[in-house]
C-alpha cells in the first residue's frame, strides 16, 4: 500500500485493534517459533523480552462488543472492568497464543489477578512483576534489577533465548527508536492535533502492542508520513485539552470520538503507556539491564502508580499542559480505578492553583452511551472557547 | 454484662494511649502515623514515637455512628464515592477537627510512616495526608509474595529501606539515635504477646468453642495490631486473655457473644474478609442468633500471620520486622491465600466458610469470588458470600445480609441432615 494510504493504514490498524483472537501474534509464533507473552498496562521492560526472542502483547483489556459473562462470575460490580474482559478473554481461548501473562505492579485488583492467573492457567507463565516504590538505585534499583534477572531466568526456563547483554542493547535501541515516534507523533499533534486525530492516534498505538517492535516502528512511520502528506486535514475552531486518568483500563474509542466531536482537540493523554513511559532515550551503552534500570528509576513519567517521593504532586501533570498548550483538563478516570481516583484530588487542587479549567467524569471500556459526557464535555469545550478568549 | 479483667485491661491501654496523645503538642511527646499491616510499632517505640493508626480511627468513628458525616464530606471535598472509605472517613475526621475515638483531639503527625505493605490504597492515603500535614514520610515498600515465599532479594529491599530510609528518617524526627538493643526488647515482647495470641486463636479448634475468632478476635487483635505490640502491657493483656480462655474451656463454655455467652454451638464457620463496622454488633448477632461460631478468621491476619509460625526475632531485629511486613495476610498471593483458607475449614473442623466482601477493600475484594470455587474444591465444604463495606453505612443492606447469612445456615442443617440419612 502507499505510505499515504490513511484508510488503508488505519483499516489494518484497526483490525489488529479489534482482534479479540490475537491472529497477528498466532501467525508470529507459527512463523518464528518463539514465545508470546502477554503484559498488563501500564509498563514491562519490553526490551528485556524482545532480547530473548520473546514477543512481548498488551493485553488492554475489551470494548463494548464483548459480551462478559464469566468475567462477571470472577468480580463484585464495585470492581473495575478491565480484569473482568481479561478473564472473559481467557477463559474463551482468545489468549491461547500467549505462553504466559506479566502482571506488573499497578494496584490491587491487577496484583490479585496474577494469583488468579495462576490457579486459572496453571501451564501458563504467570509474573508478578513488583516495581520499585524506592528510587534509590542502591536500594530499589538492585531489588529490581534481581526482579529482571529474574523474569530473564523465568523466560529462559520457558524456552526463550538466554539473556545476552549484546541483544539487550540492541533491543533497546530498537524500542528507543519506538519511543521517539511515539513522542514525535504526539509533538506533531500537540502541534498540529487537526493533522493528527487522538481517535486515530489511538488506534495505531493500540495495534502496536500486538505486533513486534519492528513492525510496530514500520506502521508508526508510515502513518507519520501520511498524516504529515494529509493536506486535507483543516484546523477547527476546537479547544486544547490535556485528558488524563485513562492510563490503565483504556476508554472505549466512541468516547474519544464523542470528545473531539465536542470540540476537544486532546493534545495529550494517558492510552497507552508502555510507549511513553520512559521519557527519553534508554543508553545502549555500559551495562544494558542497569541502564533500563536506571530509566525505570529516573526517567519514568509520574504515573499515579508510582510513589512520588522527591518531587512535588501534580508538578508533572502541570508541566505537561503547559508544554502541550492545553487550555483545560479532563479528568477521564475509568469507575472504580483506585490509583486514579485516589490521585485526582491532588491533581485537581495542582491544576486549580494554575487557573487551568477542568472537568471530571468515569467511564468503562464497555461504555456505550456517550450523551452525557458529550454534554459535558461540549460545554466544557465551549466554556474555553468563549472565556479564555475574552 | 460485667467485663472480663482482659477487657477492662485493653480498655485502660486505650485510654492511657489516647491520652498520651491528646496531651502530645503539651508534653513534646511526637507522633507517627501508620499502618496495621506491616506496622513497625517496636521500631516507633524504640524512638519513644506514638503511633496513631488511622484505620482503627476509621473503624473506630464507624462503631461511633461518625462515618456516614466524614464520608460525606470527604466526598464534598472531591474524593470519589468509588474509594476505600477508610481514607474518606480518615480525611472527613480530619477535616472535622481530627476528634479519635474517645473523643479527644489527635495531635498532628511528626511523621508519616508509610509501610507499604499488601495494600496499594496506603500508597495514595499518606501522599493525601502529606499534602494535609506537610510533614515528613518515611515511605518503606514492601514487596508483593506472589508465590508464597520471601525471598532473600525482597527480605534484603526491605531491610536496606529500614537501614538506609526510615530510620534515618525517625532519628531526624524524633531526634534519638538508633537504639537496637532497646529494639530488641521491645521485639522479645512482641514475641511472647505472639505466643499467647496464637494460643488464643487456635483455641477454637475445641469444641465448643471458648472464642469467636472472628468478631470476638477483631478485639483480642487490638493490642497487637495497634499501638501495643513489643509492650509489657500487650504482654499482660494476652496472659490474662490467655487465662480467661483456659477457664472458659476449663467450663466447657462456648464464645461470648452480644448477648452472652453461646449457649449452643450449631455450626462451625471460617470467615475470610473484614467486618462491617458500621453495624458491627447487629452483623455479629445474625451469626451468634442462630448459633454460628466463627472458628478462624483471616481479618485476624492482616497485622500478621502468627499462627503460621512466624514470631518477631530479637537476634535478627530488622530481617524479622521485613519478614514480619512481608509475610502479612493481604501481601500473600491468592493461591497462598487459597490454600489458608481450606486450611483452616480442615484444622478447625469447620462446617463451611463465608466471606464478607467489602465494597473499599480491593486488595482483601478482588478476586474473592474466585477464591470461594477454589476454596470450596479444595476444602469440600460449602462457601457463603456477602457484601458490605469496612464504615461506609449506605452499603450495609441489613435484611439482605440477613437473609442470605440464613439461607446458608439453612443449607448448613440440611447437609448435615442429609449426611446423617
Amino acid at each position: 500500500m502507499p505510505a499515504t494510504d490513511l484508510p488503508a493504514l488505519y483499516g489494518r490498524a484497526e483490525a489488529l485493534y479489534r482482534d479479540y483472537s490475537l491472529g497477528s501474534v498466532r501467525e508470529w509464533k507459527a512463523r518464528t517459533g518463539g514465545l508470546a507473552i502477554g503484559y498488563m498496562p501500564i509498563y514491562i521492560p519490553t526490551e528485556l523480552l524482545h532480547a530473548q526472542g520473546v514477543l512481548p502483547v498488551g493485553l488492554l483489556g475489551a470494548r463494548d462488543d464483548l459480551e462478559i459473562i464469566k468475567g462477571d462470575a470472577y468480580y463484585q460490580s464495585y470492581i473495575c472492568h478491565i480484569p473482568r474482559s481479561t478473564i472473559e478473554l481467557g477463559l474463551n481461548g482468545k489468549l491461547d497464543p500467549l505462553d504466559g501473562v506479566i502482571f506488573p505492579a499497578i494496584c490491587d485488583v491487577i496484583r490479585n489477578l496474577s494469583g488468579m492467573w495462576q490457579t486459572l492457567f496453571p501451564k501458563a507463565l504467570v509474573r508478578y512483576l513488583d516495581v520499585p516504590q524506592n528510587f534509590d538505585p542502591a536500594i530499589g534499583g538492585r531489588f529490581y534489577r534481581q526482579e529482571l534477572e529474574s523474569l530473564s531466568a523465568d523466560l529462559t526456563a520457558r524456552g526463550a533465548r538466554p539473556y545476552d547483554p549484546e541483544a539487550l542493547r540492541a533491543s533497546i535501541g530498537a524500542y528507543n527508536h519506538l519511543r521517539r515516534l511515539v513522542r514525535d507523533l504526539y509533538a506533531l499533534r500537540q502541534a498540529a492535533p487537526w493533522k493528527v486525530p487522538t481517535s486515530e492516534l489511538y488506534v495505531m498505538l493500540r495495534a502496536t502492542v500486538v505486533l513486534p517492535v519492528e513492525d510496530a516502528i514500520a506502521l508508526l512511520q508510515a502513518y507519520r508520513a501520511g498524516v504529515e502528506a494529509a493536506d486535507d486535514r483543516l484546523p477547527l475552531d476546537q479547544a486544547r485539552v490535556l485528558l488524563t486518568g485513562s492510563f490503565c483500563e483504556q476508554p472505549p474509542l466512541g468516547l474519544i470520538r464523542t470528545l473531539e466531536r465536542a470540540g476537544c482537540y486532546i493534545v495529550d493523554d494517558d492510552f497507552v503507556q508502555i510507549h511513553r513511559w520512559i521519557k527519553s532515550d534508554i543508553p545502549v551503552d555500559g551495562d544494558p539491564l542497569d541502564n533500563l534500570v536506571q530509566a525505570f528509576l529516573s526517567d519514568s513519567i509520574a504515573s499515579p502508580t508510582r510513589y512520588i517521593d522527591r518531587g512535588v504532586k501534580g508538578a508533572e501533570l502541570i508541566e505537561r499542559v503547559r508544554t502541550s498548550g492545553a487550555e483545560g483538563v479532563l479528568f477521564c478516570a475509568p469507575s472504580f480505578c483506585d490509583p486514579a481516583l485516589l490521585d485526582q484530588p491532588m491533581a485537581v487542587r495542582a491544576v486549580e492553583q494554575t487557573q487551568v479549567p477542568w472537568t471530571a467524569f468515569k467511564y468503562s471500556e464497555n461504555t456505550g452511551q456517550f450523551q452525557v459526557i458529550r454534554e459535558q464535555a461540549g460545554t466544557f469545550a465551549d466554556s474555553i472557547r468563549l472565556w479564555s478568549q475574552a | 454484662m460485667s467485663k472480663d479483667a482482659s477487657q477492662v485491661r485493653q480498655k485502660d491501654m486505650i485510654a492511657r494511649h489516647f491520652d498520651r496523645l491528646a496531651a502530645a503538642p503539651d508534653t513534646g511527646e511526637k507522633t507517627a502515623y501508620t499502618f496495621v499491616p506491616g506496622n513497625l510499632t517496636e521500631l516507633l517505640l524504640s524512638f519513644d514515637l506514638l503511633p496513631v493508626l488511622p484505620e482503627i480511627n476509621a473503624l473506630q468513628s464507624a462503631m461511633r455512628g461518625k462515618t456516614a458525616e466524614y464520608i460525606a464530606l470527604a466526598e464534598k471535598l472531591g474524593h470519589s464515592e468509588d474509594v476505600c472509605t477508610y481514607v474518606k472517613s480518615d480525611i472527613g475526621m480530619m477535616k472535622s477537627g481530627n476528634i479519635g475515638p474517645t473523643g479527644q483531639r489527635l495531635p498532628e503527625p511528626d511523621v508519616l510512616l508509610l509501610s507499604y505493605t499488601g495494600c496499594f490504597t496506603f500508597l495514595k492515603w499518606f501522599e493525601l495526608l502529606r499534602e494535609e500535614y506537610h510533614c515528613p514520610m518515611a515511605m518503606l515498600h514492601v514487596p508483593y509474595q506472589p508465590d508464597g515465599r520471601i525471598t532473600p532479594a525482597m527480605r534484603d529491599y526491605v531491610v536496606k529501606q529500614l537501614k538506609d530510609e526510615v530510620i534515618p528518617t525517625l532519628e531526624r524526627v524524633s531526634g534519638r539515635k538508633y537504639d537496637e538493643d532497646k529494639l530488641k526488647a521491645h521485639l522479645t515482647l512482641a514475641a511472647q504477646a505472639e505466643d499467647d495470641l496464637v494460643w488464643v486463636l487456635q483455641s477454637a479448634k475445641h469444641r465448643p468453642s471458648p472464642i469467636d475468632a472472628y468478631f470476638g478476635a477483631v478485639y483480642y487483635v487490638g493490642p497487637i495490631f495497634s499501638a501495643f505490640r513489643g509492650t509489657e502491657a500487650a504482654v499482660e493483656y494476652y496472659r490474662t486473655l490467655r487465662s480467661e480462655i483456659e477457664e472458659r474451656i476449663r467450663e466447657g463454655k462456648g464464645p461470648v457473644t452480644p448477648d452472652g455467652d453461646m449457649e449452643q454451638e450449631r455450626f462451625r464457620v471460617v470467615v475470610e474478609g473484614p467486618p462491617n463496622w458500621t453495624s458491627f454488633r447487629q452483623f455479629w448477632k445474625m451469626f451468634s442468633d442462630e448459633g454460628a461460631v466463627a472458628v478462624a478468621s483471616t481479618y485476624t491476619k492482616v497485622g500478621g500471620v502468627y499462627d503460621q509460625g512466624f514470631r518477631h526475632d530479637p537476634s535478627r531485629p530488622l530481617e524479622t520486622l521485613a519478614e514480619y511486613c512481608l509475610g502479612c495476610y493481604t501481601n500473600l498471593g491468592l493461591p497462598t491465600r487459597i490454600n489458608l483458607l481450606a486450611q483452616y475449614v480442615k484444622e478447625y473442623e469447620a462446617d463451611g466458610f463465608l466471606i464478607n466482601s467489602v465494597k473499599s477493600c480491593n486488595s482483601f475484594s478482588a478476586g474473592q469470588l474466585h477464591i470461594l470455587r477454589e476454596v470450596e474444591r479444595l476444602s469440600g465444604k460449602p462457601g457463603g458470600f456477602i457484601e458490605s463495606d469496612l464504615v461506609d453505612p449506605r452499603y450495609f443492606s441489613a435484611a439482605n445480609i440477613k437473609n442470605r447469612l440464613e439461607s446458608y445456615f439453612q443449607m448448613l442443617e440440611q447437609k448435615r441432615l442429609g449426611g446423617a440419612a
